[in-house]
């Protein structure tokens, strides 16, 4: 053997192994290893990842999408494991390079091996051709993080090009038959590769487009699109008058959505399978279209309905998506917010609750917040100012937080500015309300997570 | 005497095409500091096929959007609306254009494979650069006010823009890119007309330049208009600022 494959062959064999070591010690030092110990196989061995996925004997199934990854990946990952299957997933989020190396680092041998993961919209062209992934999901593009991705053009455009090269090596596809320019993606695609989803229940229809909204003309021929019905943001039941371009017709559906304030839903779906009746622990109609691609997504790899099912309705809430926990006697639910259309599908949940709302908004501006907060004033939190009791604004960039809810109609003497994301929530407690509602931007989800897990409040992931 | 005006009319130029990076939020700011103070607000949407009628707006906003969109408003722009634009800006009257509607301004905005038409009404050419200038921005011009004519905001933007001898920039870049990453001049300013890459919700990082823009456009002075309480506004612009790396070294205590 010449020397040089001899140290090739140490170095995948150390790869893993040392990666495995920096995650222990991390641990041990009390750190969540979601990232670092992947970017050291990545250093050691830059081909980690198709070499490990390769050998999952169920293949690699991928997410990705602006809003709704994390919580798709989570339901997948409950049917999938309830079906026996042994899942390497990166279930806190982590969704570039390191954090998928991460999750593949735990990944098991074998037929029941599979790699679930959910991977960040603008690492996908360059991830999912290392990952050779038997099907991919796509839920949905929405403006986010325009200082990080670019326009929203330029992501779709990258997407279709990798799309097209998957497909060619037999990639299936799970895609949003409501979302234009996802539809527009699938499309290009054969359509023996192609699985449709979409939400037909139109009595949540919103009155118009969003003011957030972004696909409002046509891929093919650029006039407006027409919408029967408006889901989403931009998701919904579209049309080009002018060149017959359509919504394709989904074959896994929600055909009546129930939903219960912000908690919780009822879902009833349509699939080759027959009509299911699920109920789910996480509200909302963005839920219902996760709960619909992750079922879609499960089907193609074989996962009976049933076992779907009871998977579903057994999930717990994943990782600061509508977590609930207990804090001064009063239930707090996290809701992760980071683009306009992710939260004002909170706004929208928020504005199903009956009671007046106490509400602490943690705005960060980290690098995976984006350091550009103006989408802020895109989200229509004038929709809930007149039901606002209290708001306590933190994080990095509270005072703009605060600005924001009082142009959106709240008044001055019910707006706080306390910095410390802890220190304002033990604020936010002392209102009379009994539940109250976080909502943070990403950096700040992690750091007001791990102090209520170092707390107790909360489990600590991983 | 006259009588002082009471109602701000503000024509916006393409609402749903032009406004990426949450340009509402300026527009909002200004109406809610119109409402606070007892000065009618009226919203003049101007969209692609719609006129622009001379008579019927005291203030125009134009904002950022796609490519793929500007190319529609700068097709759209052409005759009528250029015109009429054209003499508003030579007249120096207030406007402010943010990103893609500055760039729309000007000649024109080129770049490989871009080609953008503009409506001449600045002296200012864009060519489309290789990378984008992307990041926390201050500049200083000198409308004085509280900030001593500091202005902090986030830019975000491919376009190089380089004003000729006709028109002068809004102000000097402190810390970030500016109109083309070196030049160290940012926007342009004729009158009461104004141009900036500092996109999105520029004004309620900067109150004070709304509160000017709304006194330019009633013909008012800044001190005629009612004092509102700003100490949210003042404290969002002071973390702005120092996000830029321009601290706001005499802010009073809030």
């Amino acid at each position: 053997m010449p020397r040089n494959a001899s140290l090739i062959s140490v170095r995948k064999w150390l790869a893993p192994t040392a990666a495995r070591a920096v995650g222990l010690l991390l641990r041990g030092l009390g750190r969540a290893g979601t990232t670092v110990p992947g970017r050291v196989l990545l250093a050691i061995d830059p081909s980690a990842l198709s070499r490990i996925s390769s050998r999952l004997g169920a293949g690699t199934i991928l997410v990705s999408a602006t809003n709704g990854k994390t919580t798709t990946a989570s339901l997948a990952e409950a049917a999938l494991s309830q079906a026996g299957l042994s899942v390497a997933h990166n279930s806190a989020g982590a969704n570039m390079a390191g954090g998928i190396a991460s999750a593949l680092l735990h990944a098991k041998h074998g037929s029941d091996a599979i790699g679930l993961l959910e991977i960040d919209e603008f690492w996908l062209p360059e991830l999912a051709p290392q990952l050779k992934p038997r099907a991919v999901l796509l839920g949905n593009l929405f403006r986010d993080q325009l200082d990080r991705y670019g326009e929203l053009d330029e992501v779709l455009d990258r997407w279709i090009d990798a799309a097209i090269k998957l497909g060619a090596d037999g990639t299936e596809f799970v895609l949003c038959a409501d979302d234009p320019g996802i539809a527009w993606l699938g499309l290009q695609l054969p359509t023996s590769l192609v699985t449709w989803f979409g939400v037909e229940d139109t009595s949540l229809a919103l009155k118009q487009l969003p003011h957030a909204a972004d696909a409002t003309s046509c891929r093919r021929c650029g006039s407006p699109l027409v919408y029967s019905a408006v889901l989403l943001g931009h998701l919904g039941h579209w049309s080009c008058t002018s060149c017959g371009l359509t919504r394709p017709t989904p074959t896994f559906t929600v055909s009546e959505v129930t939903l219960h304030g912000a908690r919780s839903s009822s879902l009833k779906i349509l699939a080759p399978s027959g009509t299911h009746s699920i109920e789910l622990g996480v509200p909302g109609v963005y839920n219902a279209y996760n709960a619909i691609g992750a079922w879609a997504l499960v089907t193609t790899v074989g996962v009976e309905a049933t076992v779907v099912a009871s998977a579903f309705t057994a999930a717990q809430a994943s990782f600061g998506r509508a977590e609930t926990f207990t804090v001064s006697d009063r239930e707090a639910t996290l809701f992760l917010v980071k683009n306009p259309t992710g939260a004002n599908e909170v706004i929208r949940a928020l504005s199903a609750e009956t009671g007046r709302l106490a509400i602490q908004f943690v705005l960060n501006d980290g690098v995976a917040d984006g350091r550009d907060v103006s989408w802020i004033w895109d989200a229509d939190f004038e929709d809930i100012a007149s039901q606002v009791d209290t708001v306590v604004c933190s994080g990095t960039r509270a005072p703009e937080a605060a600005l924001r809810f009082r142009y959106a109609g709240v008044p001055a003497d019910r707006i706080s500015v306390i910095g410390d994301p802890r220190l304002g929530l033990t604020q936010l407690a002392t209102t009379r309300q009994s539940s109250l509602w976080i909502l943070p931007t990403y950096t700040a989800m992690l750091d007001l997570r791990s102090t209520l897990a170092d707390e107790g409040l909360v489990e600590r992931v991983i | 005497m006259l009588p002082k005006p009471t109602e701000l009319r503000v024509a916006v130029l393409y609402p749903t095409l032009l406004n990426i990076y949450a340009d509402r939020g300026n527009i909002d700011f200004l109406r809610r500091r119109c409402e606070w103070r007892g000065i009618g607000y009226t919203l003049v949407p101007v969209g692609v096929g719609d006129s622009l009628e001379a008579g019927t707006f005291d203030f125009v906003y134009i904002g950022g959007g796609q490519d793929r969109d500007q190319v529609r408003c700068g097709e759209d722009l052409q005759g009528h609306k250029a015109e009429l634009l054209g003499d508003w800006i030579g007249q120096g009257k207030p406007l402010l254009a943010v990103c893609g509607g500055y760039q729309l301004l000007g000649e024109a905005y080129t770049g490989p494979d871009l080609s953008i038409p503009g409506i001449g009404a600045i002296d200012a050419r864009t060519t489309q650069g290789d990378r984008r200038l992307i990041g926390p921005i201050a500049i200083r011009t000198n409308l004085g006010g509280p900030t001593d004519g500091v202005l902090a905001g986030f830019e975000n933007h491919a376009g190089r823009t380089v004003l000729g001898g006709k028109t002068p920039p809004l102000g000097t870049v402190l810390t970030g890119h500016g109109n083309d990453g070196s030049s160290g001049q940012e926007g342009f300013r004729h009158g009461a007309s104004l141009g900036t890459y500092l996109h999105g919700p520029l004004l309620p990082k900067n109150w004070w330049l709304a509160d000017w823009l709304i006194a330019e456009s009633l013909g008012l002075a800044v001190a005629e208009l009612a004092q509102l309480d700003d100490s949210l506004e003042r404290a969002a612009h002071r973390v702005a600022r120092s996000v830029a790396g321009a601290e706001w070294a005499d802010a009073p205590a809030f």
